[in-house]
């Protein structure tokens, strides 16, 4: 096929001018918008504004989508989970065997932890959530790992506010709208998370890769303290997270630390608390008679 | 004028469907996969606003101004979840890339749209991810976006049928 004859305005002058004044406008439209977004810390012309806007407007439809089928739960993973079946299936055996140990453990300990907290008279710190929703849908096609959620504030949501699940913890709030408000998952790799290991408290630091992983970093240690199994919770150091959420299990070992699957699984979770931001000052006047 | 005369069976279809058409189906095309109940932990999903339109424009040279990719790149950045401005600056330079390639190629096929396609498809989604994670280096950017390329790259020649075909309906005579 011969190229369609095209782009060249011929002699008419208006038409030229025209074709100049769009090339002008894309060329300095673009290199605007490109170093906008490099520089996205400030948002001068209230973008965020717009997108909340846009997202409201489009999210019913996610709403409706959601009620009729729930969420497809981990299309990814059941794709993934053939690769894998065999050697999984003996990991997970073994891993049965040696947790059914621990429950008992475990157990003995609750008992006697329930005990010492009699004597204690220890307050329970507060772990009531902010309000209750789900996740409707996320940004599929983005390398950032955002869900939207289906409250905002008119439930009381704000920036900032962590969200777990019943099994662990799943994000924070970045914005939020009116109705909706977009939750940055543990996934994503701008999200870091202070950790402790929850046998030891030895303190960690967690960062998403972007593909449904976390990489472990420990802060201190020249060797490599994980095994696999080790179960990860928020240290509550420097504020956000309150402390002793369940975040991530250890699965791999790495040359600098660990990677890890969180517990709870965004796309399998039905409900997700909003957490108050925690704040370590604040609580700890609460405590301090 | 139009207005005033009675429409006939074979008249030329409406200035607002010829318009219409192609800037609202790529609108969809954006908003599709925030629409569905998915809650991706990887960016598997291709960006589909993005391919129809390449399709539109490799479809029809001449339907659209260079500058057409500001506001489409500026819908799709509000639902995408990247960073505000990175679909409208890259929207828009592919759009000139392919001008530029335009006046300098004489044949057209469909092998050489694909190819076009693919390579712009590959340079908007890993700068796209550069900017969302401000500015890794390339070697912990391919882990994460690579397989979406090539299933956006794959996809394009269904995106160019589904053009077509709406490309049928926006042009049928009354």
């Amino acid at each position: 096929m011969l190229r369609p004859a095209q782009l060249r305005p011929g002699q008419s002058r208006k038409a030229q001018n025209r074709l100049f004044v769009s090339y002008v406008v894309a060329i300095v439209g673009s290199v605007a918008a490109l170093l906008f977004a490099a520089l996205s810390v400030v948002d001068p012309v209230g973008f965020a504004a717009l997108r909340s806007i846009t997202q409201e407007i489009v999210t019913p439809a996610a709403r409706v989508t959601h009620s009729v089928t729930g969420s497809i739960s981990g299309m990814d993973e059941s794709v993934a989970a053939y690769f894998s079946a065999g050697s999984q299936n003996q990991r997970l055996r073994k891993q049965v065997v040696t947790q059914q140990r621990q429950i008992v453990a475990a157990s003995t300990l609750a008992e006697e932890n329930r005990q010492m907290r009699i004597l204690l008279k220890l307050a329970e710190q507060g772990s009531g959530g902010i309000a209750n929703g789900y996740l409707l849908t996320s940004n599929p096609t983005s390398s950032r790992r955002l869900a939207i959620l289906s409250i905002g504030r008119n439930r009381g949501v704000q920036p900032g506010m962590p969200v777990r699940a019943a099994d662990g913890l799943i994000g924070r709030v970045l914005d939020s709208g009116p109705t909706t408000a977009r939750v940055l998952l543990l996934t994503d790799s701008d999200n870091i998370v202070p950790l402790r290991r929850a046998s030891d408290g030895l303190p960690a630091l967690a960062s998403g890769r972007g593909n449904g992983e976390l990489d472990i970093r420990t802060l201190n240690l020249a060797n490599n303290p994980f095994r696999p199994g080790d179960i990860l919770v928020t240290s509550g150091t420097g504020g956000v997270y309150r402390p002793n959420v369940p975040v991530a299990i250890v699965v791999r070992m790495e040359s600098d630390g660990a990677t890890a699957r969180p517990l709870a699984d965004p796309a399998k979770v039905d409900i997700v608390s909003v957490l108050p931001a925690y704040s370590a000052a604040a609580s700890e006047s609460e405590i301090t008679p | 004028m139009s207005s005033l005369a009675p429409t006939r069976i074979g008249d030329p279809p409406s200035r607002l469907r010829l318009h219409a058409v192609p800037i609202l189906s790529v609108m969809f095309a954006s908003a599709l996969p925030i629409m569905l109940p998915l809650i991706a932990a990887w960016a598997y999903l291709p960006p589909l606003g993005l391919l129809l339109f390449l399709a539109w424009r490799l479809l029809h040279p001449s339907l659209w101004p260079v500058w057409i990719g500001l506001p489409l790149g500026l819908w799709d950045d509000l639902l995408s979840g990247q960073p505000a401005g990175s679909a409208m600056g890259l929207w828009t330079l592919t759009l000139l890339a392919i001008d530029f390639v335009d006046q300098r190629t004489y044949w057209r096929g469909h092998w050489q749209d694909w190819l076009i396609a693919a390579i712009s498809t590959a340079i908007i989604i890993l700068t796209g991810a550069a900017l969302a994670h401000s500015l890794e280096s390339m070697s912990s950017l391919i882990p994460l976006v690579g397989l979406q390329i090539v299933v956006s790259i794959l996809l394009f020649p269904m995106m160019v049928r589904v053009a077509a075909w709406l490309d049928s309906i926006r042009l049928l005579r009354r």
